[in-house]
């Protein structure tokens, strides 16, 4: 202490920490509490994952993603079906909303930047994605199912398809219009001052550099449609077969839960307990691809 | 050199050219020839309109919102705002370098490739993109590496490989705007000693901030000035005086000039 006597100090001049203050007392505090709030916030989703893996986990086998759910009263039997159709209805919707999804954010950041065009587009799409799944379905059952629009069929794994891409249009207009307009501008000003054209600018330049958003944003659009019920209860409707074509009505796995789950017969709960496993699974994975794909860079 | 220059060695001109962003006018009453196979430099201080100006002479100011143009700019006989001109086919021949290097997140070859490849060249693409990257005095440095990314080099290489995929579209003009400014002295002056090299073939027209960098790399050099017009409340950008950089550094006509490139401004 001697270089400090000299040193004129009202108060104890330590530099020590002091876990009795008010102000460490209340961090203490308050940091168990944000922490104890967002343990919760992930309890659900360890629970459900955890529940559904418990209860369908265990029924995994060959057969379930492979055969026919049974009849009524019959044990056995699988998914096989479903696990077709989701894949179908979902690719359907893909055909449908990426090259819609993707042209329309092209448009919105490329071309019409901020007229009154766009702004009313991107308020719409916001709208839209704010709109209730099963307010989709009713509305493609108004416009296609009860219309009979496909050759004279109702409910049809093509108008599942188009019920899901309204829900996955939003996210891919979106991502594609946020990633696009990541891209620096001087990029777009280097090819146009090389003389490319704005076409080639874009297909050259601007859409391969936003490659990864745009594919991610997909990616999760995906994710989200394939596990959608209440649009397809409507519209694809469900079926005990394997699928027989595009315009007839199709089996797919949220709708088999739905249906299933509130069965009186203990086969056709199992099998709706694996097939949670099943698109929970798909789904992960689905997000996990998603990561994948954001992270490889390009040259 | 003297300053009578014949027409037939202009190479672009400015006719009473003002240029305005919606309803601010940035630049007014503009005329100036830029002598061909010549440098010419455009100083000033910022806000001035040189960019604004050098980014008219070839149309890369359509791509900024309410940006209009009045005036002529002649480039070979041929006024660039005629209704029929198409802007891609002017930018073909009049190539832009930027002050921010900005390669395209390609490998170091279809950097160059890229803008040969959209102009339809048929060529043989190795051997563009070596005399393209020789020129930018950058071959020795990349022989080896073309096929890594362009983001892989430093920022004055950066610089050159977007000078050698300008001059691999084989222009006749290259517009640079403050092509050093982010550039450390050793890049600087090879960048500047290739613009000697590239006057052969090219007119150059330079914006520079750096008044020792227009001395050394310009024949001709246009001072830029911010002015209150009587008629507006805002400061409108004007060209002070355009003449050989002999005159304009050692005995310019204008007092202006004067205190600028001596250092007395403002």
């Amino acid at each position: 202490m001697a270089f400090s006597s000299d040193a004129v100090v009202h108060h104890p001049a330590s530099l020590c920490f002091r876990p009795s203050l008010p102000r460490n007392r209340w961090n203490a505090l308050l940091t168990v509490v944000v922490a104890v709030f967002s343990s919760i916030a992930v309890l659900p989703l360890v629970l459900v994952l955890g529940y559904v893996l418990f209860k369908g986990g265990s029924l995994i086998s060959a057969e379930l993603l492979t055969e026919l759910p049974p009849p009524p009263g019959l044990d056995g039997g699988g998914i096989g079906n479903a696990i077709l159709g989701t894949t179908i209805v979902t690719l359907v919707a893909s055909l449908i909303a990426i090259p819609v999804g993707v042209g329309g954010g092209v448009y919105l950041a490329e071309y019409s930047r901020s007229g009154w065009f766009a702004q009313f587009v991107r308020f719409g799409t916001n709208v839209l994605s704010g709109v209730p799944s099963i307010i989709c379905g009713v509305f493609i059952y108004g416009l296609i199912v009860s219309t009979r629009f496909f050759f004279g069929q109702s409910y049809s794994a093509m108008a599942g398809g188009v019920a899901l891409s309204v829900l996955m249009l939003p996210t891919v207009i979106k991502t594609t219009d946020e990633a696009l307009k990541l891209v620096p501008r001087e990029l777009r000003l280097g090819a146009m001052g090389l003389g490319a054209s704005q076409f080639v600018t874009i297909t050259r330049i601007t859409l391969p550099t936003a490659f990864t958003p745009i594919a991610t944003g997909v990616v999760l659009g995906i994710a989200r449609a394939a596990g959608e019920t209440a649009p397809l209860i409507f519209t694809a409707l469900f079926s005990p077969f394997w699928p027989e074509g595009l315009f007839n009505p199709i089996a797919t796995m949220s709708v088999l839960i739905f249906n299933f789950a509130i069965m009186p017969y203990e086969a056709q709960n199992a099998l709706a307990w694996a097939a949670s496993f099943v698109l929970v699974l798909m789904i992960l994975l689905a997000n996990l691809f998603a990561r994948w794909v954001a992270r490889f860079t390009r040259v | 050199m003297t300053s009578t220059l014949t027409a037939t060695q202009t190479c672009l001109s400015l006719e009473d050219v003002s240029i305005r962003y919606w309803n601010t006018e940035a630049v007014r009453g503009v005329h100036l020839a830029v002598p061909r196979h010549k440098v010419t430099a455009f100083i000033g201080p910022s806000g001035c309109g040189k960019s604004t100006v050098l980014r008219s002479l070839n149309r890369m100011n359509d791509l900024i919102e309410g940006c209009t143009l009045s005036g002529r700019v002649v480039f070979d006989g041929q006024d660039l705002y005629a209704k029929t001109v198409d802007p891609v086919e002017v930018r073909r021949r009049i190539g832009m370098v930027f002050q921010k290097p900005n390669p395209f997140p390609k490998t170091i070859y279809d950097n160059i490739a890229f803008g040969a490849r959209i102009n339809g060249y048929t060529g043989d693409m190795d051997e563009l993109v070596e005399r393209s990257l020789r020129k930018a005095a950058l071959w020795d440095e990349t022989k080896d590496k073309l096929s890594e990314s362009g983001y892989a080099l430093s920022g004055g290489q950066q610089q050159r490989l977007c000078i050698a995929r300008t001059i691999a579209i084989d222009p006749e003009v290259i517009l640079m705007d403050e092509p050093c400014s982010a550039l450390d002295p050793i890049s600087t002056l090879k960048i500047e000693e290739m613009i000697h090299e590239l006057k052969n073939s090219y007119t150059i027209v330079i914006v520079t901030h750096n008044m020792q960098q227009a001395v050394r790399v310009s024949d001709m050099t246009g001072f830029f000035n911010v002015n209150t017009f009587s008629d507006r409340d805002a400061k409108v950008g004007c060209l002070e005086e355009f003449a050989d950089t002999q005159t304009i550094f050692n005995s310019p006509q204008q007092k202006a000039t004067q205190d600028y490139v001596s250092g007395r401004f403002g």
